[in-house]
């Protein structure tokens, strides 16, 4: 029954989407913490570019992204970020960088949320103390506003790991790219589906439960 | 002045080291900017040319775009149709009192959230054409309003969830204490009501399913507004970054109308004395949470 899995590389599909999805997480998670502190900053300047920055990021479709990285940034303005000739390197990649570009967009979203949670009069006795903004952020908020964020980042997190399907648009070779490739080559639609839908639902649920639980554990009682 | 709680009302030192830091992120950004700006014009990408045709004619507009744009809200258009009484369906069958309801819808909708609308589109677009004698070239189309409606009907599922779990519970108990039946408790009392809280994510889903079109576009054959970048940058003499920009701004036009509408809309709601004042908001991540009372926080995933 699972005679034709024999020619694909299944399992190293599906370990380029969790490449992708750990990259730009972490690409994602250190952008999208710098403008949360952009955007609750006491600069002007920086506030105002980071609520843009949210704004248009989140309104254009990743799709849209994903394909500039491809078409704009490496075909028109020959942006290869190191990767020499190697296309396949080049585009896991830009891919990368769209879905980080993209994600951290909602991470700051649900940080700022965070640093909403952490009562007010915490910052005021911190300043109280003589703090500055930085030690305050960096000491007092940002730590309290992370454990009570465990729960949307982990939405975040899920979504990501969906949203790396995107890169098959550009030819990365994760799961997306490969089901299309075998459901064109093969007659087996429908276990095909199956086994796809299956790698992704083991992804996302473990993902889903462990954070879950860790959100629970490290919440701050209030 | 601007005060906020994270920092101090600013004294003449901290200005001052504040327009410090504003002039050394002024120059990181323009710097960014000015690399921008060689990189684009070494290639010839600003030149007025390759421009010009979104100014000085109606045909990109004729051509592709309108097309493009046009297809992109059909697609959306006739998702959120189909989702949306689909959604409301399984919502409603989560919170069943019946088990034999309750498990198979829950299934359903957690099923269908898990697994990327890529995946479902794919799928839909291989069946279509293995099972179904549907033309090729509407078959796309079927395949993207698949994809869309199967995962959207299961986010819409639990906004609708949400949006009745919201109501006190004293309204069940008064439709029940004046002898309606659990079908007329549904009708009359909890979805009129909930429907008010619902709206506003609602809302911003609509901009999940309008983003998630340009799926079809770059992976099935759906002549879409991004579908429209290739054509029309073959035609106007290799304008890629011009026909991005545009396309960009058209979708950022649409979804930013509809966001600022959502948050209008749920501005407006949560004043209005008609509804319990309880909104299912767009959560920072896109996905859901009760704004007002009971804190109940779903969670949901954003759209690519």
């Amino acid at each position: 029954m699972f005679d034709f899995l024999e020619g694909y590389d299944l399992l190293g599909a599906f370990w380029v989407t969790v490449k992708l999805t750990v990259y730009s997480a972490l690409g994602s998670l250190i952008w999208g913490t710098l403008l949360a502190g952009m955007r609750v900053g006491p600069v002007p300047l920086m506030r105002g570019f980071g609520t843009a920055y949210v704004n248009i990021v989140r309104n254009i479709p990743l799709t849209v992204i994903i394909v500039f990285a491809s078409l704009g940034l490496f075909q028109t303005l020959q942006v290869t970020l190191g990767g020499g000739d190697n296309f396949e390197v080049i585009n896991f990649r830009l891919a990368v960088l769209a879905l980080a570009l993209y994600t951290a967009a909602f991470v700051c979203e649900a940080l700022r949320s965070g640093i909403n949670t952490v009562p007010a009069g915490q910052a005021e006795a911190a300043r109280a103390l003589g703090l500055s903004f930085t030690q305050v952020l960096r000491l007092i908020i940002l730590p309290q506003a992370f454990r009570s964020v465990v729960n949307p980042l982990a939405n975040v997190l899920i979504a990501l790991t969906k949203n790396t399907t995107v890169a098959a648009a550009i030819g990365v070779v994760e799961a997306a790219y490969l089901m299309k490739d075998m459901i064109e080559a093969e007659a087996q639609l429908i276990l095909i589906s199956a086994i796809f839908a299956f790698g992704f639902i083991c992804l996302t649920l473990p993902t889903g439960l462990l954070l879950g639980w860790l959100s629970k554990k490290v919440a701050v009682k209030r | 002045m601007t005060t906020s709680v994270l920092f101090d009302a600013q004294g003449p030192r901290a200005k001052r080291r504040n327009v410090l830091y504003t002039v050394i992120f002024l120059a990181a950004l323009a710097a960014v900017l000015w690399w921008v700006y060689t990189a684009l014009d070494e290639k010839h990408q600003l030149d007025w040319v390759k421009w010009e045709p979104f100014f000085t004619s109606s045909q990109p507009w004729e051509t592709y775009l309108w097309p493009g744009l046009q297809n992109t809200l059909k697609a959306a258009f006739f998702a959120l149709l189909i989702a949306l009484p689909l959604g409301a369906l399984f919502g409603i069958g989560r919170l069943s009192e019946h088990r034999s309801v309750r498990t198979p819808s829950g299934i359903v909708v957690e099923f269908f959230r898990a697994i990327p609308v890529l995946i479902l589109m794919i799928t839909a677009n291989a069946a279509y054409s293995e099972f179904t004698d549907i033309a090729s070239d509407v078959r796309p189309l079927y395949a993207v309003v698949t994809g869309l409606v199967l995962y959207n009907a299961s986010v819409l599922a639990e906004i609708v969830r949400a949006g009745i779990l919201s109501l006190p519970q004293g309204q069940t108990d008064a439709a029940k204490a004046i002898g309606m039946r659990k079908g007329q408790t549904m009708r009359y009392v909890l979805l009129p009501q909930s429907v008010t809280a619902m709206l506003p994510a609602i809302v911003s889903q609509i901009v999940v399913i309008v983003k998630d079109t340009a799926l079809g576009g770059a992976v099935l054959t759906f002549p879409e507004l991004l579908a429209s970048v290739r054509p029309m940058s073959a035609n106007y003499g290799a304008n890629t970054i011009a026909c991005f920009t545009v396309i960009a701004l058209i979708f950022i036009a649409v979804n930013f109308a509809l966001t600022s509408f959502a948050s209008w809309l749920e501005k407006r709601l949560r004043r209005a004395k008609k509804s319990t004042g309880t909104v299912v908001g767009a959560g920072p991540d896109g996905g859901l949470k009760t704004i007002g009372t009971p804190p109940l926080v779903i969670e949901d995933g954003h759209g690519s």
